[in-house]
């Protein structure tokens, strides 16, 4: 295994080759905002958070998805940068229905941290209040659509930990939303384990557990990492 | 096969001809036109004389100029014939032995001729597309067995990169550095897959060549995949090309009967296999990426690149993906050399470009031009300009990827490079027409909403930001616009471009973006309180919003 050196921020990091920026980013404390990436998960490069300058690149290239390269020289925050993530938030916010004080989530939610994190008070862009459904069928969860923002993480978790891909994607464009089974109310999903990692990997407060009220969710991300370790290196600690 | 028995083929069927044959269009143009009613008519012309013997009424593909449909055209005297109706298919028969018609001849010293220099579409009107025999006949697969035989895939692929062919279907990327990069991959399953899924309104090169000739293809991609050490092709093409399915499916089962397809080809150590894959018609699986999930069956999302398809593509393995048009161009540069391509066209271009010509537009066609006409030889000499005195107000090229030239651009050449700097993109070959009536805001606002219903919706840029985008244009052609909209639009294109995942999302705004450049004051026109460019307010009673 072969290690590079690159500077992210003016900082300067050795990371094993074939790591992405993002993880080099962290290895450098610099946070880099991001919402469809969660570590353990494969990466898709979706929600174009976490976007960042190269030089000699004249691409924006996305963290999660770009691989570091021997003398790479990465900037994280430009007033660019900063005005387009805030677009992005805002473009989120603005598609779905999304109302902090009635959600489970409140508090603690990573929509909320991320427009917190990149200065978005409110949205230049006209809400477009679609008429989205909930889902309830399930014994112990429920799906709440109105507060999805398709990043793909419960997919991918159900997929690629519990194996059970339960989750996916249907329709095109702003008509996509995530389906449980083959487009079947999620408590007739055989398929369900009611394992909750779901649960635990939704970054807002779309999928939840049914007894939690406003505010009460509180998703258990290390969990997830504590499981992937655990399969990966063997390692049982927490 | 061998390369007696391909040329004894070739003779055979010059043989089996009979001294006059009238051909007719069977693309999609003219049979709209009524290109059917003139079949019945020609062939029961020549049954009624009883000229069976002499006469052979065969079809053949697309002519080119389908303004003019239903075309016909009579060999051995070349003479076309253009808007024939059924009525005149008999005197159209008659001209065989002397008779007089009354049927309109075409002028094929028009400029819409004689500035075309066909390489692509060098078979038109020359072959009928269902009939390998007539494609063997005209010189077909001799580029293939050149290649088996006489050179190694390194000399194939040094050919394709002295030819400087660059992808045709919009990107531009040299397509033998693409070769190449595949052909350098580990030996090992490598896959070779013709992007067929043309899917820009107005655009129709490659649906006319696969309807008129599929083998053309199939010979470019079994080139490719001798060149880079690939034995499986597939062609992803829609299912709204129906005429152009079939015609391929043809074409495949010809070609493997006749040994040009299959194992030892040409009694060599290479195989080769090509598979239809029919998409159901999202634009965005015409993005290399998105295209490769469809054929994998799963769903057709793009993905961040790297890796490039070259490297790791179809299941992972190394993947020569190229469009239609590049694929027909690959067997005249295996048969001529890669100098003879680079000899054609502009420094920064080489070869010819096929055009679909459409819009406001005498001569609506497809066209195949030298790389470096210039945009007002096409528009007004060759297309003849707008239908009944019309004034030309931009030409418009890429479909939604591409934008707008206004009309004191038109003097711009055909290039890679002169194009992206108007802004505009050389694209797959759309090219639309647009006269002095056209209101440019309708125009973006139009491609917009095409965006908005092709995004995947996988990345939040494109998902959401194509729907704000939209109504925001939808907002000011309703003349509820304010100047602050104005900028909104403008930002935000510019953010969609640069943070969009794919080719769709980071092409979307330039429509936008082109129009705010060229014809700025229309968007200011419509505002609420309309302004000049310098911000100075323009008195409402004068321009009072037209939408």
């Amino acid at each position: 295994m072969s290690v590079v050196t690159l500077k992210i921020d003016g900082v300067d990091v050795a990371i094993a080759a074939g790591s992405s920026v993002m993880q080099a980013a962290q290895e450098a404390s610099v946070e880099i905002p991001r919402l469809c990436y969660l570590e353990g998960l494969s990466t898709v490069g979706s929600c174009r958070l976490c976007v960042v300058e190269i030089a000699g690149i004249n691409k924006l290239l996305p963290a999660c998805t770009t691989e570091v390269r021997e003398g790479m020289d990465v900037t994280t925050q430009s007033p660019k940068l900063q005005d387009y993530r805030r677009m992005v938030l805002e473009l989120l916010f603005g598609e779905g229905n999304h109302v902090c004080a009635i959600c489970v989530a409140n508090g603690n939610c990573e929509l909320q941290d991320m427009a917190i994190a990149v200065g978005m008070d409110h949205s230049r862009f006209p809400y477009r209040f679609p008429d989205r459904k909930a889902d309830l069928s399930h014994t112990q969860f429920g799906i709440d659509h109105n507060r999805c923002i398709l990043c793909t993480r419960c997919v991918r978790v159900c997929d690629e930990i519990e194996g059970a891909h339960v989750w996916d994607v249907s329709q095109r464009g702003e008509f996509c939303h995530i389906t449980s089974g083959l487009d079947q109310p999620w408590g007739d999903v055989d398929a369900c384990t009611a394992c909750g990692k779901c649960v635990d990997a939704c970054p807002t407060g779309a999928i939840f557990r049914k007894n939690d009220t406003t505010g009460e969710k509180v998703g258990d991300r290390e969990k997830l990492e504590f499981l992937v370790k655990a399969r990966e290196n063997r390692e049982w600690v927490r | 096969m061998d390369i007696n028995e391909l040329h004894a083929m070739a003779e055979q069927e010059q043989l089996r001809r009979k001294p006059h044959r009238i051909r007719y269009c069977t693309s999609a143009g003219c049979v709209s036109a009524g290109a059917i009613a003139v079949k019945d008519g020609l062939k029961a012309a020549v049954k009624d004389g009883k000229l069976d013997n002499e006469i052979e009424i065969s079809s053949v593909g697309c002519m080119g100029l389908c303004a003019r449909g239903p075309l016909v055209k009579v060999e051995p005297s070349e003479i076309f014939y253009e808007n024939v109706t059924a009525e005149q298919a008999a005197s159209v028969v008659s001209t065989c032995h002397g008779g007089a018609t009354d049927a309109k001849v075409s002028d094929l010293e028009h400029p819409f001729w004689k500035l075309q220099q066909p390489i692509v579409l060098e078979n038109r009107g020359r072959i009928n597309p269902e009939r390998i025999e007539e494609y063997v006949q005209v010189g077909g697969y001799q580029s293939l067995h050149k290649a088996l035989t006489d050179m190694t895939p390194a000399e194939v692929v040094e050919e394709m990169k002295k030819s400087g062919l660059r992808g045709r279907g919009g990107g531009g990327y040299p397509t033998g550095l693409k070769w190449e990069t595949v052909a350098k991959m580990p030996p090992g399953q490598k896959y070779v897959i013709c992007n067929a899924d043309e899917g820009d309104p107005g655009a129709f090169m490659d649906r006319s060549i696969l309807e008129s000739d599929p083998h053309r293809v199939l010979e470019g991609m079994a080139i490719a995949g001798y060149a880079v050490g690939a034995t499986h092709g597939f062609v992803y093409t829609r299912a709204e090309y129906p005429l152009a399915i079939k015609h391929l499916q043809k074409a495949i089962k010809q070609a493997k009967k006749f040994e040009f397809l299959g194992s030892q080809i040409f009694g060599s150590g290479f195989d080769f296999k090509v598979d239809i894959r029919i998409g159901a018609g999202a634009f965005v699986c015409g993005e290399e990426t998105a295209l490769m999930h469809s054929i994998q069956g799963a769903r057709g999302n793009p993905r961040p690149r790297p890796p490039y398809p070259a490297a790791s593509g179809l299941w992972d393995c190394p993947t020569l993906i190229n469009n239609v048009e590049s694929f027909a161009n690959v067997a005249p540069i295996v048969r001529n050399g890669g100098d003879w391509y680079a000899s054609i066209g502009t420094e920064d271009s080489k070869g010819t470009k096929v055009f679909a010509l459409t819009g406001k537009i005498t001569n609506t066609g497809l066209i195949e031009v030298p790389m470096g006409t210039t945009l007002r030889q096409i528009v007004e000499e060759m297309g003849d300009g707008v239908p009944d005195g019309g004034v030309v107000k931009a030409v418009q090229t890429g479909g939604p990827s591409g934008g707008c030239v206004p009309a004191d651009l038109l003097d711009t050449p055909v290039e890679y490079k002169s194009l992206l700097k108007l802004g505009a993109i050389m694209g797959s070959g759309g090219m639309i027409v647009m006269d002095e009536g056209t209101k440019m805001v309708e125009i973006a606002r139009f491609y917009m909403e095409f965006c908005r219903e092709e995004t995947c919706g996988k990345c939040v840029p494109c998902r959401t930001g194509t729907v704000q985008l939209y109504e925001l244009l939808d907002k000011i052609s309703k003349g509820q616009g304010t100047a602050k909209d104005v900028e909104q639009l403008e930002k935000l294109s510019y953010m969609v471009k640069e943070m969009s995942l794919c080719g769709l999302g980071q092409t979307a705004p330039n429509p936008i973006l082109s129009t705010l450049d060229y014809f700025k004051q229309e968007y200011l026109d419509l505002l609420q309180s309309p302004a000049d460019l310098n911000g100075n307010k323009i008195e409402a009673t004068a321009n009072a919003p037209s939408a």
